[in-house]
């Protein structure tokens, strides 16, 4: 790059004083304050995975974050650069590669997921700042790619209990031996296709469809009682560390308020069994807290590095994150779109840049 | 009372607190000053004295340099002891003319006429532009240019423009307090050349004494209102200041306020044209804030132009800690000076001294595309996006990305938590393509 380094002189030369171009004072902001306030943000959810999953979701992300920061220290050793890993988000990029992993993974592989994330998915590209793909995502991705059995498969229950109360509650041994063995979004989406569920007559797995959406399923959605994700699970948590980004003006509403209000009008829309507009008002609510939708919305489709610039791209950003997410969840082939949805989004992110530059504050012609 | 505003922008801290309270004092006649020959926008004034002439305080020693230009007047009485390159306010070295003084301050012939108002239009004008006036908020536009727009312009709004959004600056709000009457006068004046039926004073909300002051003068006056503004900076900046008190927008890409109908002058300016039109007093003095956390006594000074920074900082007392940066003008869009031997000019709104600490930069950080630079901006451009453009020298980029409309008014780097330059940036770029134009003009006249 020509210019890279563009620093004139600033330090006092024979006593004259330092000079500069304006503005001379500025906002205590850092780029590593910002880091660190998205690691806070993101306790409140690793407290609650600790507390559903029990320890094992901490030691996960220990290993996650310590591969994450090794990685980018050794990458930048070699290239020979200022090793920044205080900066903080490396440890971001590790602690959200363990977030999208179950509790019941094997300890390699939050390891390698996070290698793979730091170097191909950020230092390839220059490090931070250059990367067109939000490194967490892309190497959680790589993971269920590489290793799908080990990284979808035998989702950890609750220690609470199976996957939540409510399924608990109900009598039925096929659903209970497939929810204690998956997600709700996999078990909902299993109800399309019932086919697979042999020995399942429709009537009760629309009962039991009922059930899933039903209030009481909601809250332990809302609360995190259910299976998932290490950091996927407790939407209230994820919410509290979203609202203090939000006051630490580190996100801002655009891309997740567009991304979940895609996704509810959207599966409320689409998401019926009956054709449209045949879905509870459950249904959108319960998409809107399963799976990983409030950790994409609010901590890795709002990444900075890889979200659009201007306001307007945000919305669409936000819009059609929603709208893949749905696509995928409704009618794709995996139970969970928000990861691909980001990702997808991600490379698009230049084109938006390009096409949303606001016009300059002023009137028409003169 | 509805706080007008515009969007974008930063809220800081306003730093007013040190000179606030501290009335407006003379400072007294310096021995010797250094009044440069361009001390506003457009062609630097041209001398009329030569080195061994006397001077009276108020003689005119240069005349204009072009139509874009102002006159300029010695301060002081004495002898012209030099004519050539000297520190300028704005950081480097240019064209000035040395007077040193000899002790007396004997004034050219002053008038004094109450009902200047009833003065001809012409006659109006012909004094503002023979005592040399330009906008002394910091960008110095010669007023009389300004008050002589093209006859298609019909201008209906005159506003003051009593903001100071500039942090630790107060020399325009402790002229309104004190001088609240000239104000208006002046204001009236503008009114009246440029044929303006609303007049209106634009100030903050952090000067509610401001505000009162000018609403008790106000009482009986249909014309004229204050408008009170929120707290945000670049709440002063013109365009910014029309759209909150008038709902216009100044047309982008090089539009004036004349294009909406609208003259905005400054506190400074509109003090200075007072005394110009009732005295035919020369502009040779103004007030300047003194200012810093380390000045030991901040204060805000009546000084002749072409006085020397280093005995503006002596009489507050000197600084109390090593000097970091020395800033002429506000801290948000001021320049930073190498040496305090610098003489203050018609712009010179405010000195502030910072120590080291302050001083201090951090190096770039790479971008992280956090686009808070975007959210804050009052012009709605893309100060990041420039900034890369014009490092990878795509100047058409830059332009796309709104270089030409910025306003320089810092509030990007000012958020940038990756303490880019933004405004460096953005300035080699706008720079560049003003180059690249005018290139392509002169190809397009050749052919």
């Amino acid at each position: 790059m020509k210019n890279e380094k563009f620093n004139p002189p600033e330090q006092s030369v024979a006593g004259l004083f330092a000079v500069s171009a304006s503005p001379h004072i500025r906002e205590n902001r850092s780029v590593r304050k910002i880091m660190w306030n998205v690691v806070i943000a993101l306790m409140p959810a690793l407290i609650a995975a600790v507390y559903f999953f029990g320890i094992r979701a901490l030691t996960l992300t220990l290993y996650s974050v310590i591969a994450a920061v090794l990685t980018e220290a050794v990458i930048q050793k070699l290239r020979k650069k200022e090793i920044t890993v205080l900066d903080g988000s490396a440890v971001i990029t590790g602690i959200l590669v363990a977030f999208n992993l179950h509790s019941g993974a094997p300890w390699w592989i939050p390891v390698v997921g996070s290698v793979f994330a730091i170097s191909i998915g950020k230092h390839v590209f220059g490090g931070i700042g250059n990367n067109p793909l939000n490194p967490a995502l892309l190497g959680r991705v790589f993971l269920v790619a590489s290793w799908p059995t080990l990284t979808t498969a035998g989702w950890k229950t609750n220690t609470l209990g199976s996957i939540s109360g409510i399924i608990s509650n109900l009598d039925i041994p096929a659903v209970t031996k497939l929810v204690s063995t998956a997600t709700p979004l996999a078990v909902l989406r299993e109800l399309r296709y019932p086919a697979v569920l042999a020995g399942l007559d429709k009537s009760t797995l629309q009962s039991f469809a009922g059930e899933i959406v039903s209030l009481g399923s909601i809250q332990n959605l809302f609360l995190g009682n259910i299976g998932g994700c290490i950091g996927e699970v407790s939407a209230i948590a994820l919410l509290i560390g979203a609202f203090w980004l939000a006051i630490k003006n580190v996100i801002e509403w655009r891309i997740p308020v567009s991304y979940v209000v895609t996704v509810f009008i959207l599966t409320y829309i689409f998401g019926g069994t009956d054709g449209i507009f045949s879905a509870s008002i459950m249904l959108p609510i319960f998409h809107i807290f399963s799976g990983g939708l409030i950790l994409g919305a609010f901590f890795m489709a709002t990444d900075m590095v890889t979200s659009p610039l201007t306001k307007a791209g945000r919305i669409y950003f936000g819009i059609g994150c929603g709208l893949l997410t749905t696509v995928i969840r409704l009618v794709g082939g995996y139970p969970e779109g928000v990861s691909y949805s980001i990702l997808l989004m991600n490379l698009v992110v230049p084109l938006i840049d390009k096409f949303t530059i606001p016009k300059a504050f002023g009137g028409g012609k003169r | 009372m509805g706080l007008k505003t515009f969007p974008g922008g930063v809220h800081s801290d306003d730093f007013k607190r040190f000179s606030k309270d501290s009335p407006i004092e003379n400072f007294p006649i310096p021995s010797k000053v250094i009044i440069p020959l361009s001390q506003h926008i457009g062609a630097p004034a041209k001398p009329v004295v030569k080195i061994g002439d006397e001077v009276k305080t108020g003689q005119l020693i240069c005349e204009p340099g072009g139509f874009v230009s102002i006159s300029m007047h010695s301060s002081i009485t004495g002898k012209v002891t030099k004519i050539g390159r000297f520190p300028h306010p704005s950081g480097n070295m240019q064209q000035a003319i040395e007077i040193t003084g000899n002790g007396k301050d004997e004034w050219v012939d002053l008038i004094d006429e109450p009902d200047f108002l009833s003065l001809s239009v012409d006659e109006l004008k012909s004094r503002i532009s023979s005592a040399g006036i330009c906008g002394m908020g910091g960008a110095g536009f010669p007023t009389h240019v300004k008050l002589s727009p093209p006859p298609d312009k019909k201008i209906d709004v005159v506003i003051i423009n009593g903001v100071e959004c500039e942090p630790y600056l107060t020399a325009d709000y402790r002229l309104m307090i004190e001088q609240g009457e000239n104000v208006i006068s002046g204001l009236k004046t503008f009114m009246k050349i440029v044929g303006a039926k609303t007049g209106y004073i634009g100030i903050e909300a952090n000067k509610p004494d401001a505000i009162a002051n000018f609403k008790k003068l106000l009482k009986d006056e249909k014309d004229i209102s204050v408008v009170g503004l929120q707290l945000k900076y670049p709440q002063g900046a013109e365009k910014q200041l029309i759209y909150a008190c008038t709902k216009r927008k100044v047309p982008n890409r090089g539009g004036l306020p004349m294009d909406v109908g609208v003259v905005v002058q400054n506190v400074g300016t509109t003090i200075a044209t007072y005394e110009a039109v009732r005295y035919n007093k020369p502009l040779i003095e103004r007030v300047i804030s003194v200012t810093g956390k380390i000045v030991n006594h901040p204060r805000n000074l009546k000084a002749r132009i072409g006085s020397s920074f280093d005995e503006l900082l002596e009489y507050c007392g000197g600084a109390n800690e090593h000097i970091g940066k020395v800033i002429s003008g506000g801290p948000m869009m001021g320049f930073a000076i190498p040496t305090l031997n610098t003489p203050m000019a018609k712009t010179s709104s405010g000195l502030v001294i910072f120590n080291d600490k302050d001083a201090k930069k951090d190096e770039e950080h790479i971008c992280i595309r956090c686009s808070s630079c975007i959210d804050v901006c009052p012009m709605n451009v893309m100060p990041s996006m420039i900034a890369n453009s014009v490092k990878y020298e795509d100047w058409e980029g830059a332009r796309k990305a709104g270089a030409m409309d910025c306003i320089k008014c810092g509030c990007c780097a000012y958020v940038c938590p990756a303490n880019i330059k933004l405004i460096q940036w953005i300035d080699i770029g706008k720079n560049k393509i003003t180059e690249i134009d005018r290139a392509r003009r002169e190809k397009n006249n050749e052919k």
